[in-house]
């Protein structure tokens, strides 16, 4: 051990004495914060979104603007529903793990070059935050023993299988330009204008494809659709169905200032200083996912599947030959 | 000593929600409790600093256990969890070989002449391992791979009943492919 275990006695977690590690003991409600407000920002811009592309008039966006703060507060007042002989451990166990896994996942945001958690492997800590995520809506679905929110943990599942292994190839890539796993050594890399996504277009649509699937979002919003009455959501009311959807929109939220981070640059930028960079670049990737993604069609997970295997994962594979070629060639530096 | 109590705890979280799987009796706890023992373990390389091992560990383990929760319920007979049934079959010879392996390994443990720590850990061991697997490793890691990829190939092509000749006729001049499912790009 290069550190005592005496001097790491009050700090157990996983490599907390790293020197990218954030010390203070604000910084862990302050992150919590930070996810919390990406998530309501991205709600909004959602919000407007829906709003602006249902009506197409400017009299609506600002009442729409405050639709995801109005329908907190009714949820957060509403009663919560219960169905027969559900299982209440896993609802439970799920309605909770949404929005922990989605605050999980903004610890290994990069800022300043600090994160809460900075391990020597950030980039697999997103993912596997991610991945708990198939267990949870499958939790989800399965909980309130009813027809429709059982179908909508399957679809999520279906589509698991499908964006998960293009997700994870885009996210290798960044880890292959980067040599590293560590989301501050991510940033560092990109110093000065060299940013990821000059040479990781692909990479960077497929990381934000992913967030929005990983969400069941937008055109990936098949496991919570109207045709099965809002799915895996159907059962879910007052306090419950409010811990799912935030995580939802802060898990997105966190998605869009990660994307900004590993693929923009976070702070780089000239002139204005790094924190506007990082906000201008995390609003400019949520204005995107959003007037992007809301203009789509809903995808039927099986015909996503074939797109997937067929089409993302040979363009992800090869997007990750190319990036390691130019490591290779000391593009990179 | 903090650490070493943490290591403790996650072991016997990861042995007591082990025994949960054949105590519980639906097929989804059942798969969640495997799951909480699969994390518990990855949580305990995470304290040891084995941080790409650890998280390695939870997101591959997730994955798998919501592939298997599917089948799980698919083919243990337990219809949306309500039907109790039993995950313990022919107790006592599972109880022996159980013993026998409890008695071998810990007699292993505590025989074995450890060597001593000699240097110190990386800064890094997540690029220590990658070094490992694609150096010396490395025509361990190709053949394993290839070996994966056939079982794979193999498998499926055991397990489904319909082949190029359902797809595209008996003399596989069918331009489209008959498939019960269609899939998402022309063809």
């Amino acid at each position: 051990m290069t550190r005592t275990s005496g001097t790491r006695a009050a700090t157990t977690g996983a490599g907390m004495a790293d020197p990218t590690t954030w010390t203070s003991v604000w910084a862990g409600l302050g992150v919590v914060a930070g996810a919390l407000v990406l998530g309501l920002v991205l709600a909004w811009f959602d919000a407007v979104a829906r709003a602006g592309v249902r009506v197409g008039s400017r009299a609506v966006l600002v009442p729409a603007a405050a639709a995801p703060v109005r329908e907190g507060m009714r949820l957060l007042l509403g009663q919560r529903r219960t169905t027969v002989a559900p299982d209440r451990l896993l609802r439970t166990l799920a309605v909770c793990a949404v929005p922990v896994l989605a605050l999980t996942s903004a610890a290994v945001l990069p800022l300043g070059g600090h994160s809460v958690v900075s391990t020597s492997a950030d980039l697999v800590w997103f993912n596997a935050a991610e991945a708990l995520l198939w267990v949870a809506v499958w939790m989800l679905g399965w909980a309130p023993n009813a027809v429709h929110s059982l179908v909508g943990a399957y679809r999520f599942l279906a589509q698991g299988l499908a964006y998960e292994l293009p997700l994870m190839f885009a996210i290798i890539t960044v880890g292959v330009g980067a040599g590293s796993l560590r989301a501050t050594d991510v940033v560092a890399a990109q110093a000065g204008g060299a940013w990821f996504v000059w040479t990781m277009p692909v990479a960077l649509l497929v990381f934000l494809l992913g967030a929005a699937a990983f969400t069941f979002w937008g055109p990936f919003g098949a496991p919570a659709a109207r045709d099965i009455a809002e799915g895996v959501l159907s059962e879910l009311a007052g306090l419950d169905r409010l811990l799912v959807e935030l995580g939802r929109a802060v898990f997105l939220g966190v998605a869009s200032a990660t994307a900004a981070a590993w693929f923009l640059g976070a702070e780089d930028g000239p002139v204005l200083p790094g924190a506007w960079w990082y906000a201008i670049k995390t609003l400019a990737v949520m204005a995107f996912l959003v007037g992007v993604g809301r203009r789509l069609p809903l995808v039927r997970p099986e015909r996503f599947a074939d797109i997937a295997w067929m089409v993302l994962l040979p363009l992800t594979i090869l997007q990750t030959a190319v990036v390691a070629v130019l490591v290779l060639g000391g593009f990179y530096g | 000593m903090t650490e070493l109590l943490v290591l403790s705890a996650l072991g016997a979280a990861a042995v007591c929600t082990g025994v949960l799987v054949f105590v519980v009796d639906s097929m989804a706890r059942a798969t969640f409790c495997l799951l909480a023992s699969f994390l518990a373990t990855g949580a305990a390389l995470l304290v040891m600093d084995l941080h790409y091992l650890g998280l390695l560990t939870i997101l591959m383990m997730t994955i798998e256990m919501a592939i298997m929760v599917v089948f799980m319920i698919m083919l243990m007979m337990n219809p949306a969890g309500l039907m109790p049934m039993t995950m313990v079959h022919n107790t006592k010879g599972s109880a022996a070989v159980g013993a026998t392996v409890f008695v071998v390994l810990v007699v292993g443990i505590w025989t074995v002449d450890w060597p001593e720590r000699t240097g110190s850990p990386p800064a890094d061991p997540t690029r220590q391992v990658g070094e490992a697997i694609m150096g010396p490793q490395m025509l361990l890691m190709i053949v394993v791979g290839v070996v994966l990829l056939a079982t794979m190939v193999a498998g499926i092509t055991l397990a489904t009943h319909r082949g190029r000749y359902d797809r595209f006729g008996p003399d596989l001049d069918r331009g489209r492919p008959d498939d019960p499912v269609r899939g998402g790009l022309p063809r």
